[in-house]
């Protein structure tokens, strides 16, 4: 039983990052605008948020201190998403383009501007934020050590993150208006929906939650932070499209592909899989793999926003 | 002979090329200014190193630009290739990384072949595997609707995992905890070529480079074969309605651009450089170069190749600012922010060609009028 606890609590920690930036991603898609600069939004706020963290934790730390940095990180990660909004809303750029300059220019900046200030690209944090049980609901029997236990606030935040933009999306005006805009920005605009500015909406929110995945990523995972969140970004988006962009669809993707990633993370924890003569490699290939092959089988009825990637031209109504 | 007189703004290419240019001058002045706010009384010895990069050493410099150059240029013509065919190739650093390493196999292994023939094999055994990584994820694209740009991220960390696997099986050198060396005859010849460039990596990698620059121009511009594949990137419909087969065109386009890339790692670590496959979770960053010289290069194979000769200058450039406390880092940022400009420029693009269209239509009306 243990056993199966420690897989759970491993889970959260990949599955969740996963879960908030491929929401992010299908409120930018949905409007629209495809955003594959995700990997760069990412780096940027777990840049600020773990440097935050490095410069404060002196004189805070525990929960307050996290919290502002999750903050920190989703702010940051908003500002940079605009540049990415300005040039595929305002100027009609190709978005991939875009996106790819995005990515590029994130883990360049955070190693530049870590060198300079602390001479090392590496920023060091202290972990004291870990929860070893939840009051009251840490105890209840089996519920409390897989929920409750060794787990970060972080944990809950993204789940109830998860729930606010699920609703949103899909019982509120805004969110309604949202996906028209990715479906039809013409019907749209015909009726008195400014598509610009729902658009500009659809990525700064998918730019506040991808900083907030970053920062999210890194502080379980890590005590360093070194200009990279491993691909996590990209992932993202295989969950945003193996979740057919559906945000209860993704939920269960993210947490397919948590369960990946803890397998090969933490295979060596689990006296089955440690016994097997199975190369340290293999295991690290199977979440990319299991993507491939689960995308092969469910990408033939795609159900993309038809207006993703097109600019949105008044003129051309 | 009155036609084929056009204004110099008329052509597409002269419109590509000043667009670039408008870009590469918005890039470099973002990262003066970060120099400038990073340091300012160092900003300007630094900004001259970017500014002169590969030219600072004479000779040697230019030999190192296009050591940096070779690899990178083949990336993306992989690339600009997919790209031409409306496909995105986020995959070449995976077809990089298996090519250079079928490549150090080779070299490793095969040393039987006879000299002239061994460092051929190795370079071809590169672009078999190349094409045949970027190959699944060009079937998948055909035959199952997966995205190409999710399927080649996946085959990317696929491809890294497998050849640290392979490396360390097959031709790891435990002291040094890299690959083996590969024997001398699968190396590239230099050719004489170290001799106008003194102390520098430069081998025939740049020659073989440049053939492949015009093989790939001649390809898209000259063939049936380049021009149907074209015509699928411009509009599928279109041209399955005209009866060519686009799922093989995807699957032969993403081979094609797979192959190229895993050209590029067997030149990279055939040249005798002392570089040798690292066991590293580091997804080969030459496969990222690429993309960005195949779009500043516009996927042209021409622009690529002066493109990827630009960003070796500025890598050159990057080694030599740390000589005032500079991150070679701000490089990247530049690419990145030159890259930005350069998607905004289209729209600069659009412009001009827009007001010689409207300038055309006086001349055409003020005909008719004449008339």
């Amino acid at each position: 039983m243990d056993i199966v606890y420690f897989i759970m609590q491993q889970t959260m920690f990949f599955a969740i990052p996963l879960l908030i930036v491929a929401i992010g991603g299908m409120y930018s898609e949905r409007s629209g605008v495809i955003n594959i600069a995700l990997e760069g939004i990412m780096v940027i706020g777990a840049f600020f948020g773990i440097l935050f963290i490095n410069m404060a934790q002196g004189t805070m730390s525990g929960q307050g201190l996290l919290l502002i940095a999750v903050v920190i990180a989703g702010v940051t990660g908003g500002i940079f998403s605009l540049l990415h909004a300005f040039a595929s809303i305002n100027m009609k750029a190709d978005q991939t383009i875009s996106g790819t300059a995005l990515n590029m220019f994130a883990p360049a900046f955070a190693i530049f501007v870590a060198r300079m200030i602390q001479g090392v690209q590496q920023i060091q944090f202290t972990d004291t934020f870990q929860i070893n049980k939840v009051p009251v609901l840490g105890d209840i029997p089996i519920i409390g050590p897989l929920f409750f236990r060794n787990c970060y606030v972080t944990t809950y935040l993204g789940i109830l993150i998860f729930i606010i933009a699920a609703f949103v999306i899909k019982r509120t005006r805004f969110g309604l208006r949202l996906r028209a805009c990715g479906e039809h920005p013409g019907a749209a605009d015909s009726v008195g929906v400014n598509v610009y500015k729902i658009r500009y909406s659809g990525v700064i929110i998918s730019g506040v939650l991808a900083g907030i995945g970053g920062l999210v990523f890194v502080v379980p995972t890590s005590t360093n932070f070194n200009a990279s969140v491993a691909g996590y970004g990209f992932l993202a988006l295989a969950v945003l499209i193996f979740g057919q962009w559906r945000s209860n669809k993704i939920f269960m993707a993210a947490f397919f592909f948590g369960v990946m990633k803890t397998l090969a993370s933490a295979y060596s924890a689990i006296p089955v899989l440690k016994s097997l003569p199975i190369p340290n490699e293999v295991y690290k290939m199977i979440p990319y793999i299991a993507t491939l092959v689960v995308l092969a089988f469910f990408s033939k009825n795609s159900q993309a926003p038809r207006a993703e990637g097109i600019p949105y031209d008044k003129g051309m109504r | 002979m009155e036609y084929k007189k056009k204004s110099l703004f008329q052509r597409g290419g002269m419109i590509s090329f000043s667009s670039s240019i408008l870009a590469i001058i918005c890039g470099l002045l973002f990262g003066l200014i970060i120099l400038l706010v990073s340091n300012p009384s160092q900003a300007s010895g630094g900004f001259m190193m970017i500014l002169q990069g590969g030219f600072t050493d004479g000779m040697q410099g230019i030999g190192q630009m296009f050591y940096y150059a070779t690899p990178i240029i083949m990336t993306g013509l992989s690339v600009g290739f997919a790209f031409q065919t409306g496909l995105f190739n986020i995959g070449a650093a995976g077809q990089f990384t298996i090519g250079a390493f079928v490549a150090v196999l080779i070299g490793v292994k095969c040393t039987f072949l006879p000299a002239w023939l061994h460092c051929l094999v190795a370079i071809l055994g590169a672009a078999l595997a190349g094409a045949l990584w970027g190959m699944l994820p060009g079937i998948l694209k055909a035959f199952r609707n997966v995205n190409e740009v999710i399927s080649s991220i996946m085959m990317n960390y696929i491809g890294m995992y497998l050849v640290n696997l392979l490396i360390q099986k097959l031709i790891y050198d435990h002291v040094k905890n890299q690959s083996m060396a590969v024997a001398d005859t699968a190396n590239l010849p230099k050719a004489g070529l170290d001799k106008i460039f003194p102390n520098t990596d430069i081998n025939v990698g740049i020659i073989i480079v440049i053939v492949f620059v015009v093989l790939v121009y001649v390809i898209l511009n000259r063939t049936t074969f380049g021009y149907e594949l074209k015509a699928c990137g411009k509009n599928p419909n279109a041209s399955k309605y005209a009866g060519i087969n686009a799922k093989r065109n995807v699957v032969l386009s993403m081979a094609i651009s797979g192959a190229l890339a895993g050209i590029g790692g067997a030149l990279l670590y055939l040249a005798n450089s002392g570089k040798y496959l690292q066991v590293l979770d580091i997804i080969a960053p030459e496969g990222f170069s690429g993309i960005s010289v195949a779009l500043l290069g516009m996927s042209n194979p021409i622009g690529i190749l002066f493109a990827g000769l630009f960003i070796g200058h500025l890598t050159v450039g990057g080694y030599n600012m740390q000589l005032f406390d500079f991150a070679p880092e701000v490089i990247d940022m530049i690419i990145a922010a030159i890259i930005y400009c350069g998607a905004l420029s289209l729209l600069f693009k659009g412009m001009i060609s827009k007001i010689q269209f409207r300038k055309e239509k006086k001349k055409k009306d003020n005909l008719k009028k004449e008339e």
